[in-house]
């Protein structure tokens, strides 16, 4: 039976854990059981490089070097010191916080390394328990496409271009930004750096980037200004909320409770035929004043300002010829 | 098939972790590691075959099965789990510092140890910042309080889909932080299942002098999907959006997102109450156009109609 590449790839972690030198890519191939299978020297050595990615990927800390006073010439090794998980010890408490924060995301990547995260505390003997119970759960989604790629680039000090659309109402437009960090605020992701193009700090929504993030130029090369409050940029990025204005309405009795929740009712008045509250409302900007009140049809009525009680009732005669 | 990718990582931890837990149950490791007992089991057939070079008896691991328990006789020199990578310890690091920055979630004070803890072990990281905070809510303190002194609330609660307000009595489970935003789930008796009741939306809330007692079958929801699944008894919608009216679709959970010329998109979006998509397609005036169903533009035709009438009745002195 041919031994499988989980097997050989297990051996092979221990082979070069236990080797205080350097081995040599054809000892390895004729000591880890695997290797002799492959049929000639280069279905061996793309059977090895595959194995060495893989082992790299994973995060093994795979050494090349040069043993001296041996001319068995350039090989493998792994640091113990640098492959084992040093000691870490968590009372109870702390090992729930580490349950609480592993189960935070909604993510298949994000939950899947905390999980494997996880893994590796249970067995450096963590007792992290799978189901705690919490009274206050935070859970943050992470499902954008983009986010990973641009968290990537951040760690790696690497500039990205993407193409981002500004608004949901406008054109995407491509961009290169030097990324300093990636942010969660409110719900949203946000890309946070110096913008290249317009030579100062921006932040981008991550969901509005249309298609893939790439990298341009070397890792490294992006410098993080020191002392800088991401969440604080982003947050102060938002703009000041729109300016509220009053306005006063009727409302069929009974009905527009959405909007009541913000209205004081005056009096009672009846139109055409129907009963209903005169109430003053402070709203939002113009835009959605205007959306929220046509939307409540026949069961608002604006009384003023003038601008409004047109702004809704050109917004009806679109909705009432959209289909007549 | 599982990928290596996914077994490997698994495979170099379980040495580790048996040994630290002579004589466990098959089930318990199981357990923690996510698999079936047969998955495990293999993982154990494939290590017991593996070791230092030589590869003799006394070279391989060696493990011994005692009924349902197992325990590490011979390691091999895998004695400890390997580092966390740096997705991992960046999954994990960024979640701690969120929970240590974010007052009323969990013990602050457990968080910071563990944070420390676990960035000695694997490191900084730094760029992913996670802000918790929610918007403000009034219902907050008393939602807060009720879930520390389990007792029942009642609620006045103004549901956006049937746009009514109405007065109910819950039982709460717990409190979800979810996209920005605070949500309690709870029994509510009236509706005789588990709610998720976003606390923007509590109008006012009192603390009742009786127990919270949801009903042992009550369980909090799934919520790793998303806070809004699609139900059998929805309908869908189909609609073309102008650039104006596109945030809708990012506000609204949709199934589709087609784009058109000019920058318009066509969605297809699921709702429960036709009056609450009637206010929606209603408010978007000319930036939306009705593909499906029929009946929900001519409602929405008809509203429109009904709505200009009542506005000329209520200022007889205007003309158009």
């Amino acid at each position: 039976m041919p031994t499988s590449r989980a097997e050989r790839l297990v051996n092979l972690v221990i082979c070069l854990l236990s080797s205080r030198q350097y081995l040599p890519a054809e000892r390895i191939r004729r000591i880890v059981p695997g290797y002799a299978e492959a049929a000639s020297d280069e279905a061996f050595s793309r059977m090895f490089e595959r194995d060495k990615a893989e082992l790299r990927d994973l995060g093994v800390p795979l050494e090349t070097g040069r043993t001296p006073g041996f001319d068995a010439g350039e090989g493998y090794r792994i640091a113990r010191r640098d492959y084992e998980l040093p000691d870490i010890d968590l009372e109870p408490d702390e090992a729930a916080a580490v349950a609480l924060a592993a189960r935070l995301w909604d993510s298949p990547q994000l939950a899947g390394a905390a999980h494997g995260a996880v893994l590796k505390l249970r067995a450096a003997g963590v007792e992290v328990d799978p189901e705690p119970s919490m009274v206050v759960e935070p859970r943050v989604r992470a499902t954008e496409p983009a986010l990973i790629p641009l968290i990537t680039a951040v760690q790696e000090g690497q500039a990205v271009t993407f193409v981002h659309r500004r608004h949901p109402a406008v054109l995407p437009a491509p961009r290169t930004l030097e990324p300093w960090g990636v942010v969660s605020w409110r719900g949203r992701w946000y890309v946070v750096g110096h913008d290249r193009d317009r030579s100062a700090t921006r932040c981008f929504r991550v969901s509005r980037i249309v298609g893939p993030v790439r990298t341009v130029g070397p890792a490294g090369a992006v410098q993080r200004p020191a002392g800088i409050d991401l969440l604080k940029v982003v947050a102060g990025s938002a703009g000041p909320p729109p300016v509220a204005h009053t306005a006063r309405l009727w409302l069929s009795s009974g009905r527009a409770n959405g909007l009541r929740r913000y209205a004081k009712v005056l009096g009672s008045m009846t139109v055409d035929g129907v009963v209903g509250d005169v109430v003053t409302v402070d709203l939002p900007g113009h835009d959605v004043a205007t959306r929220w009140i046509a939307g409540l049809g026949p069961d608002a009525v604006v009384l003023e300002p003038a601008e409004l009680a047109d702004a809704v009732r050109a917004r009806l005669a679109a909705a009432a010829g959209a289909v007549g | 098939m599982e990928g290596v990718g996914e077994r490997l990582p698994r495979l170099l931890a379980l040495v580790p972790y048996l040994l630290v837990r002579p004589g466990v149950p098959i089930e318990e490791v199981a357990a923690d590691f996510s698999v079936t007992v047969r998955q495990l089991r293999r993982d154990l057939e494939l290590l017991w075959m593996c070791g230092l070079p030589g590869y003799g008896p006394g070279d391989l691991i060696d493990l011994s099965f005692e009924g349902d328990t197992v325990t590490v006789t011979f390691d091999a020199g895998m004695r400890r789990p390997l580092r966390l990578s740096r997705a991992e310890a960046t999954a994990l690091v960024v979640a701690l510092r969120a929970l240590a920055d974010t007052p009323g979630v969990a013990d602050t004070g457990s968080v910071r140890r563990a944070l420390a803890k676990i960035e000695a072990a694997a490191g900084q990281t730094d760029g992913v910042v996670l802000g918790l905070a929610t918007r403000e809510e009034a219902a907050l303190a008393t939602v807060r309080d009720s879930l520390d002194h389990r007792r029942a609330l009642r609620i006045r609660y103004y549901t956006p889909s049937r746009d009514t307000v109405s007065e109910r009595v819950v039982d709460p489970m717990r409190l979800l932080l979810v996209e920005g935003r605070s949500y309690l789930e709870a029994w509510c008796r009236a509706a005789d299942e588990v709610r998720l009741f976003r606390l923007d939306r509590i109008e006012h809330v009192t603390t009742l002098d009786e127990p919270a007692q949801p009903p042992p079958h009550a369980r909090p929801a799934d919520v790793s999907a998303g806070l809004f699944r699609a139900r059998p008894d929805q309908q869908i919608a189909v609609l073309t959006l102008a650039p104006d009216a596109r945030w809708v679709a990012e506000y609204y959970p949709i199934d589709e997102l087609i784009e058109g010329e000019g920058g318009t998109a066509t969605v297809r979006m699921r709702y429960a109450e036709t009056d609450w998509m009637v206010r929606l397609v209603l408010g978007l005036g000319a930036d939306v156009i009705i593909r499906d169903p029929p009946e929900l533009a001519a409602a929405v035709a008809q509203r429109a109609l009904a709505a200009l009438r009542r506005s000329s009745a209520a200022a007889p002195s205007q003309t158009d």
